[in-house]
Order: structure tokens, then C-alpha cells, then sequence
């Protein structure tokens, strides 16, 4: 219990993850969404750090740069997405955005 | 006391999480989000990769977030999106489908924890190409690593994020 | 437990308290220059040349009425403030006044990457209090602001990194101590640098000439119109708290932080006598008043005129500078 093992990250790792989907299977607000998403990303970030702890490789961190530049460039262009959809049918529910062309 | 800490930032980032998804308005989810980021950074410093942590303040919460915000306070409802629908039923699926995902992760953890033992931690000598001994720091080294061994990856990330850049433009742009 | 607990406590309140004395005596010294520059006299009341006029005011913000408008997000409301605040006295714990230990909090091995994102965490303050106000002024300041810090923010990140290419070390004492390898203050080595991380620190600080989130005449005063009392001062305190991590960062990575000029000069060795925290706080003086003389100056740009001036000068010349830096580097 006192010793902090790789497995307590990987159970911290897998709630969040949990959180995340939750909330992208539960909250309508598409803003909402994308914010569980990057808590996923970052579950995911933890599992990378704590292993690359575990193993002394660096190859963990290397990779959780490349995640959050992925999450940069995912973040501009849903966003980008969000407000020209905005400005379209002045929503952000995700079940109103149906059409594919309008 | 390691232990302590860990168990405290864990509570913290779960709860935040939660409250990240659960809170009414969308500007409390982004606070908390933003609380969220510091405290996994937080956790990323106790394990010894600093450069990252610093990485996750100064893009996450220092950028993303920040754009997050924007989008939130450009975007204000007059009514929060969840009233119009049946929110209901769509909780009560998305909560199944969530605790079927749980059932697998415990059983994937539970599995491995039970049949193969951690992998044995590496040499750190064999990685990464020793430049100056064990004395090198962990900026230096992730440093090293991403120009050497991962150099083209690195230059498509690059890429992506101009890509991403254009295209944010092009989609937020009324007319170009 | 002494040394972890003890000690650092002790460093940390010291550095808080004299912080706090020091903004409070920074607005009077900054409506002083502002009345000379303007061929008045400045507060003159309170006390003899008005000096303890920096005592009276804080006591005044603090005994009036704290207003909460009524359709504020009381919770964020409150929080806004707070958070503008305490990333800037976080950023002290990596800001060394001295080669050795009683005079640093913290030494770490990204110091300067952790000024840079800690200071990024300041924006909440300003976008969340402009927003929780409830108030359209407010709003459309705080747009305008945090638009404002994150261009700038840019081009001050990469002017820093060229720096820290020269230096080959993101640790705060390694920057200064290179410098004394060096033999020369990077101000003469980056001079480029050294201006442009200047001037987006007085974007990055509100001040003027780019003070347009808080510019009363178009927005009634900006973000924080809807503050007042301790709530108001504590967005006056991160403000000034800011302009003294800009100057330390400018002190510290152009102009050889603690040590005095020419530090490789045997002649000039009796300056030593004055010890290397009095030259780092006069060097942050020094730029403190900078910052209030371009107050007095220059008058206040447009909106669109900042943010050209944000992308299409300083970033470009950021760039440039970082890879005329890169190439110096691998022919030198």
C-alpha cells in the first residue's frame, strides 16, 4: 500500500480515462467533449511518464511530446470547427449538428 | 511521504476530473480542466521527467486551455445545450458503455498484474546515446533523443501543426 | 527538516513581504516620475515628498467596500484575482539574487522554462475576471488582453530561446554564469534580444504603449471595471508584481544578473565591495523605471497597430534572430 508501484499509475491512468469517456458518451455540450478528450489524452500521458520512470527509457517522454503536439494541432482545428459551425446553426449540442452540408 | 503525495495528487486529478465533466457551466469545466493540468504536472515532476511537466503548464494550460476558454466565452448559450435534449436516456447508455470500458481496463490490469511480472527496469546506460555519462540532465537527454533517433517524426509533428494552423485559419477566416 | 522546511518558509516570506513593500513604494515612485516627467510635483501630502503616501494608499483599497455586481459568477469572480496573482509570486522561487544558497529559493534545471509557462498561467486571471464581471466592457477587454499576452507571449518565448542558445543552459545561474564566461553582458552579445524581450514585456504587462486592455478612455478601465477594494488591489498587485519579473528577467539574462559590470575586469575590482544582491536589485530598479519613463513618453498604440506589430514585426524578427543565432552557434 505504501510503496508506489507502475500498477498504481496504471489504476490512476485507467479512472481518468474513465472520466474522459464518460464524459464524451454523457455531456452533449461539444466544447464539453473535447475537454474529456484532452482529460483522455492525459490519462494516457500519465501512463507514458510513469512507465518511462519504471524502465529509465525515455522513449515515454518522447512520446508525450508528440501527444501534446497532437493535441495542440487537434485542439485548433475542432475549435476552428466549433466556430464556424457556431456561427452557422448558433449550436454547440452535438446531437443538432446531423447534417453533413448545409 | 512518497506515497502520501501520490495518493493526495491522485484524489485531486480524479475529483477535478470529475468535476470537469459534471460541472454546470462550461467555464467551470475549463477552470477545472486548468487545475487538472497543473496537478498531472505536478505528478510528472515527482516522477522525474521535469521537462515534460513543464511542457504540459506552458502548452496545456499556458495554450490549449486558454483557447478553450476563448471558444467558451465566443460561444455563449442562452440556454445549456443539455435542457433541449433527452438527457436522460443518453446518460443512462453512455454510463453503460462507460463501465463496460472500466470492466476492461480492470480486467487488462488485473491480468497482467496477475500473470507477467513488471519488465525489468533497463540499463539506463544503453539509452540514450551517452553523450556526457549519467550526468546528463533530463532536458538535455529527451533533447538528444528527439533530434537524433526521432528526427523525422519530430519534423512531420512539425508539419502537422502547420497543417493544423492553416486550416484553423481557413476554417475560422469569414472570407479570405 | 530545517533545511527543507525551516529555511525555505523563512526565504519565501522575506521575499513575499519585501515584494509587497516594494510594489507599494514602486506606485509612488511610478506617480513621482510620471509628475516630474510632466513638470509636477507628484503626491506631495502624505508625509514629507508624500513618501508615505505608499502606505496610505494600500490602507484605502483595503478599508473600502468589496462589491460583488449582482449577475457575477460569485465563485470565478472571486478566484480571478487570485489566480493573476499568485503566478507572479511564483515565479520568485526561481529567481536567484545570488550565486549561493541563502539567496535563491530554488534552483532547478529548467528555471527558465518554468518562469515562462508559470507566467502563461497569469492569463486565467485576466480573461476569467473580464468574463465573471457579467459586464460587456470588462468582456471585450479581456479579449483583448489575453489575444494581447498570447501574440506576445510568442515572440518573447523565442527571443528567450535564442538566448538560451547562446548560453546552453535553461538554469537561471548557468545564464548568468555563462555570462561571466563569457566576459560580456548578453545584452552586448544579443542586443536584438535583448530589446525585443523588453518591449514584449511591456506588452505582456499591460503597460504602455500597450496598455489597451486597461485603456479607460475606450473601455471604462478594462478588465477589472467591476472590481473594487482587496479584490481590485490584488489584480494591482500581480500587475506591478509582473513588472518586477520582467525587469529581474531582463536583469538576469542581459545584464549579468548580481555581478557588476565588466565582471572580468581585474581594475574595476573594488565594486565587489558592493554585494551582488544590491547590483541585481539596482539593475531590477533601473529597469522598474524604464518601464514608468516609456509611460510618460509615448502615447498609447491602436489595437490593430499592436497586433501588427505583434505578428508581423516582432515574431518574424524573433525567428530571425533565433537562426542567425543557430547558425553563429555551429560556425563559431
Amino acid at each position: 500500500m505504501l510503496e508506489i508501484t507502475p500498477l498504481h499509475y496504471s489504476v490512476l491512468s485507467a479512472a481518468l480515462f474513465m472520466i474522459g469517456v464518460i464524459g464524451v458518451l454523457v455531456r452533449r455540450n461539444i466544447i464539453i467533449i473535447f475537454m474529456s478528450i484532452e482529460l483522455i489524452l492525459n490519462a494516457v500521458n500519465i501512463n507514458l511518464v510513469a512507465l518511462s520512470d519504471q524502465l529509465q527509457n525515455l522513449i515515454g517522454q518522447v512520446f508525450v511530446v508528440f501527444v501534446i503536439a497532437v493535441a495542440a494541432a487537434e485542439a485548433a482545428v475542432g475549435l476552428g470547427i466549433i466556430i464556424a459551425f457556431y456561427r452557422n446553426k448558433e449550436t454547440v449540442n452535438i446531437d443538432e449538428m446531423s447534417l453533413m452540408r448545409w | 511521504m512518497e506515497a502520501f503525495v501520490f495518493y493526495l495528487l491522485a484524489t485531486l486529478i480524479l475529483g477535478l476530473g470529475i468535476m470537469v465533466i459534471t460541472a454546470r457551466s462550461a467555464v467551470h469545466s475549463v477552470l477545472f480542466l486548468v487545475l487538472n493540468f497543473l496537478l498531472v504536472a505536478i505528478l510528472y515532476v515527482t516522477l522525474s521527467a521535469q521537462f515534460v511537466a513543464v511542457i504540459q503548464v506552458l502548452v496545456y494550460a499556458g495554450g490549449i486551455v486558454v483557447l478553450y476558454l476563448f471558444v467558451v466565452m465566443l460561444v455563449s448559450l442562452k440556454k445549456a445545450p443539455e435542457l433541449r435534449s433527452d438527457s436522460r436516456r443518453v446518460a443512462r447508455t453512455g454510463l453503460l458503455l462507460a463501465g463496460a470500458v472500466l470492466a476492461e481496463l480492470i480486467a487488462i490490469v488485473w491480468y497482467t498484474s496477475a500473470n507477467g511480472s513488471a519488465p525489468p527496469a533497463q540499463a539506463a546506460s544503453d539509452f540514450p546515446p551517452r553523450l556526457a555519462g549519467d550526468a546528463m540532465l533530463n532536458t538535455e537527454r529527451l533533447g538528444w533523443v528527439l533530434y537524433t533517433e526521432y528526427l523525422i517524426p519530430f519534423e512531420v509533428a512539425s508539419m502537422l501543426l502547420l497543417v493544423a494552423m492553416i486550416g484553423a485559419i481557413v476554417l475560422a477566416k469569414k472570407n479570405l | 527538516m530545517l533545511d527543507t522546511f525551516v529555511i525555505p518558509l523563512l526565504q519565501i516570506a522575506v521575499l513575499v513581504n519585501a515584494l509587497l513593500v516594494t510594489v507599494t513604494f514602486l506606485v509612488l515612485m511610478e506617480r513621482k516620475v510620471m509628475g516630474w516627467a510632466q513638470a509636477r510635483l507628484g503626491p506631495m501630502r502624505v508625509g514629507p515628498y508624500g513618501i508615505l503616501q505608499a502606505i496610505v494608499d494600500p490602507i484605502k483599497l483595503i478599508l473600502k467596500e468589496d462589491i460583488t455586481p449582482a449577475n457575477a459568477d460569485r465563485f470565478v469572480f472571486t478566484l480571478a484575482p487570485i489566480m493573476s496573482l499568485v503566478p507572479a509570486l511564483v515565479v520568485f522561487s526561481v529567481i536567484p539574487f545570488g550565486p549561493e544558497q541563502p539567496y535563491y529559493i530554488a534552483d532547478i534545471n529548467v528555471g527558465l522554462l518554468f518562469i515562462i509557462s508559470v507566467t502563461s498561467i497569469g492569463v486565467y486571471g485576466i480573461i476569467l475576471g473580464g468574463w465573471s464581471s457579467n459586464s460587456k466592457y470588462p468582456l471585450l477587454a479581456s479579449l483583448r488582453a489575453s489575444a494581447q499576452l498570447i501574440s506576445y507571449e510568442i515572440a518573447v518565448v523565442m527571443t528567450l530561446v535564442s538566448v538560451v542558445l547562446t548560453a546552453g543552459t535553461l538554469n537561471m545561474i548557468g545564464i548568468v554564469e555563462a555570462q561571466r564566461e563569457a566576459g560580456l553582458w548578453f545584452a552586448f552579445v544579443q542586443p536584438v534580444a535583448c530589446v525585443l524581450v523588453f518591449i514584449g514585456g511591456l506588452a505582456e504587462t499591460n503597460r504602455l504603449p500597450f496598455d489597451l486592455p486597461e485603456a479607460e478612455t475606450e473601455l471604462t478601465g478594462g478588465f477589472h471595471t467591476e472590481y473594487s477594494g482587496m479584490r481590485f488591489s490584488l489584480f494591482f498587485l500581480a500587475e506591478y508584481a509582473n513588472i518586477i519579473v520582467i525587469s529581474a528577467i531582463v536583469a538576469l539574462m542581459f545584464f549579468g544578473g548580481w555581478m557588476r559590470p565588466f565582471p572580468n575586469v581585474e581594475a574595476l575590482a573594488f565594486l565587489d565591495l558592493i554585494p551582488g544582491w544590491v547590483w541585481f536589485c539596482g539593475k531590477i530598479f533601473f529597469f522598474l523605471y524604464l518601464f514608468v519613463w516609456i509611460r510618460a513618453t509615448f502615447p498609447r498604440y491602436r489595437y490593430d497597430q499592436l497586433m501588427a506589430i505583434g505578428w508581423k514585426v516582432l515574431i518574424p524578427i524573433a525567428i530571425g534572430n533565433l537562426v542567425l543565432t543557430g547558425i553563429a552557434k555551429v560556425v563559431l
